[in-house]
């Protein structure tokens, strides 16, 4: 027990460089794995949250976008939508990975953008946007008629109109369906130190040193099945935490019409 | 390949290119593109296998298959796909040998795992250590193929489930009127009207599943990515006779428009697969065919 709390105490911040220096090299402790792959997390979360958060605004942007009348707004966020889409993550990691390399060599500027806090965040970034993006648009199509005439009809127009009635129904109709794209982003975090992105100094994500003890062990039974657990707790605060949000917009309507979270499994990037 | 090719620094422009772009190593790359679409065509299949079983185990009256189905189920849903699939490939590996060592070297008195290894005897080592190159190359792709089974099957059975439990009511009682068993019924009622409840479903799945290819790279197959790096890292004359600088970009950018050309595809042909599975349906979409025809 204080051996472990040493560890802890060692290695708990270790993935964000603070403590020891080395990672154990031989005769892993439990303690140890569970405390590294948990230390990992910290970097899924980093990466989970702010895409998330910047995303959210983006696509609400892209989503006007890709409803309004005139091409010109219309079409790039349209192709937007299908590059990030329609693409493999794991290649748009590389290829930006690769992209901001060669731009370094133009000009030092594009520095950071090669370390994985800013490059492997704006990919993400741009990639949770575009999944929200198409959601928000498919929920923007089905707001009911009726509570748009109602809106006319009570004078509502312009800003006010979209901020009181468009975009609270609109998110509403839309967030089961981005409750799992939250879960789903988070997933896809792991992905980062996989690619190109290296992990400077060994401060890896979770699945990072889940994947060092598996290949100094040899045993896959251990590491693996902690960062299950790891992401099984996360992604039950993710759906206490959308589901508060779900009961807030749902909580003018009567009981029995309200929609309860359902989540779907499936979407690998 | 061209004759022209026999002296590639004294070459230019157009013809270098061609060289360049034909060389035993780019030819390597182009055939990874294979392995991709072999991949896909034979793990398509065979998760939609995995998925049938996986939704029949979870509707099955027996509760411990019911349990094992939803848990198949659930299970691959909380936890990174990833994550799946760097543990399967090694838990595959490490469950053939062990199964093969119980039966092979059953006089064998150490443990398996004697610290940071894994020790069978050497009948049990798979492939084993004598067999030719192709072998092994096989046998890691067959891994990767039963990785990617049992992860996408995973998938596909929440999809069945849901197309199983789309189908009306009344079809089933219907049948159980007409005196069908419940096989009969399963098998000749709901099995084929589910499909086109399970196509929106599956077809996403065929997007994802064709954006998951990649992944490979992370099994440790030769694949696309493995070749686009290889070749695309800066090369001095030393080594080859195409020197060039840190090209990887281009290649991946090449990669990007590949998978994005074949979601397009891919697209418009579920489209119209969709087309056809909705004729003669009792949906909306089977209604409009009926009064447009």
């Amino acid at each position: 027990m204080e051996e472990c709390l040493q560890t802890i105490s060692d290695y708990g911040l270790r993935s964000i460089g603070i403590g020891q220096r080395l990672l154990p090299k031989e005769d892993f402790t439990l303690c140890q794995q569970i405390t590294l792959i948990g230390s990992g997390m910290i970097w899924n979360i980093y990466f989970g949250i702010l895409a998330l958060l910047f995303g959210f605004f983006f696509a609400t942007g892209l989503v006007l976008a890709k409803a309004a009348q005139s091409r010109w707004l219309r079409k790039p966020s349209e192709w937007f939508i299908f590059l990030f889409r329609g693409s493999p993550l794991f290649i748009q990691f590389f290829f930006a990975y690769f992209l901001f390399l060669s731009l370094k060599g133009v000009s030092p500027i594009f520095d950071p953008f090669t370390a994985a806090w800013l490059g492997a965040l704006i990919v993400l970034f741009c990639n949770t946007a575009a999944y929200t993006g198409e959601i928000f648009y498919g929920a923007l199509r089905s707001i009911p008629k009726g509570d748009v005439e109602a809106a006319d009809a009570y004078g509502f127009t312009g800003w006010p109109r979209f901020k009181r009635i468009i975009w609270p129904t609109m998110l509403r109709l839309a967030w089961p369906a981005y409750t799992n794209e939250a879960i789903f982003l988070f997933h896809a975090t792991t992905l980062v130190f996989f690619t190109g992105f290296p992990a400077w100094q060994q401060r890896g994500d979770a699945l990072y040193y889940a994947n060092y003890f598996a290949d100094k062990t040899f045993n896959p039974f251990v590491p693996y099945p902690i960062l299950a657990g790891y992401f099984i707790i996360l992604t039950l605060i993710i759906i206490s935490g959308f589901g508060f949000v779900n009961r807030r917009l749902n909580r003018h309507l009567p009981q029995e019409t309200r929609s309860k979270l359902k989540l779907r499994a499936n979407i690998i990037r | 390949m061209f004759s022209f090719c026999s002296d590639p620094s004294q070459l230019d422009g157009f013809y270098w290119l061609s060289c360049y772009l034909t060389t035993g190593k780019h030819m390597g790359f182009y055939a990874s593109f294979g392995t991709v679409l072999l991949l896909l065509a034979i793990t398509a299949p065979t998760a939609l296998a995995f998925g049938f079983f996986g939704a029949s185990a979870a509707r099955s009256n027996l509760a411990p298959l019911r349990w094992f189905g939803k848990g198949y189920i659930s299970v691959v849903r909380g936890v990174p796909d990833i994550a799946f699939f760097l543990f399967f490939i090694i838990a595959l590996d490490q469950g053939i040998e062990y199964l093969r060592h119980k039966v092979k070297c059953s006089d064998w008195d150490q443990p398996i795992r004697q610290g940071n290894d894994f020790i069978v005897c050497d009948a049990a080592k798979m492939p084993l250590g004598s067999a030719p190159q192709w072998i092994h190359e096989s046998y890691g792709f067959t891994l990767a193929v039963l990785t990617f089974a049992i992860v996408f099957g995973a998938f596909a059975a929440n999809v069945l489930f849901g197309a199983m439990r789309a189908v009306p009511r009344a079809q089933i009682e219907t049948a159980e009127a007409y005196g069908m068993t419940r096989k009969q019924s399963f098998w000749r009622i709901l099995v084929p009207q589910m499909w086109v409840y399970a196509l929106p479903g599956l077809s996403n799945l065929w997007l994802v599943l064709i954006k998951a290819t990649p992944l490979l790279f992370l099994l440790g197959i030769e694949d696309i990515v493995y070749w686009a790096r290889e070749l695309g890292g800066t090369k001095t004359s030393r080594f080859t006779d195409y020197p060039h600088g840190d090209w990887r970009v281009w290649y991946f950018l090449f990669l990007l428009v590949f998978y994005l050309a074949f979601t397009k595809v891919s697209e418009i042909f579920l489209e119209l697969l969709m087309i056809r599975l909705t004729h003669g349906q009792a949906t909306t979409g089977g209604e409009a065919q009926r009064k447009a025809a």
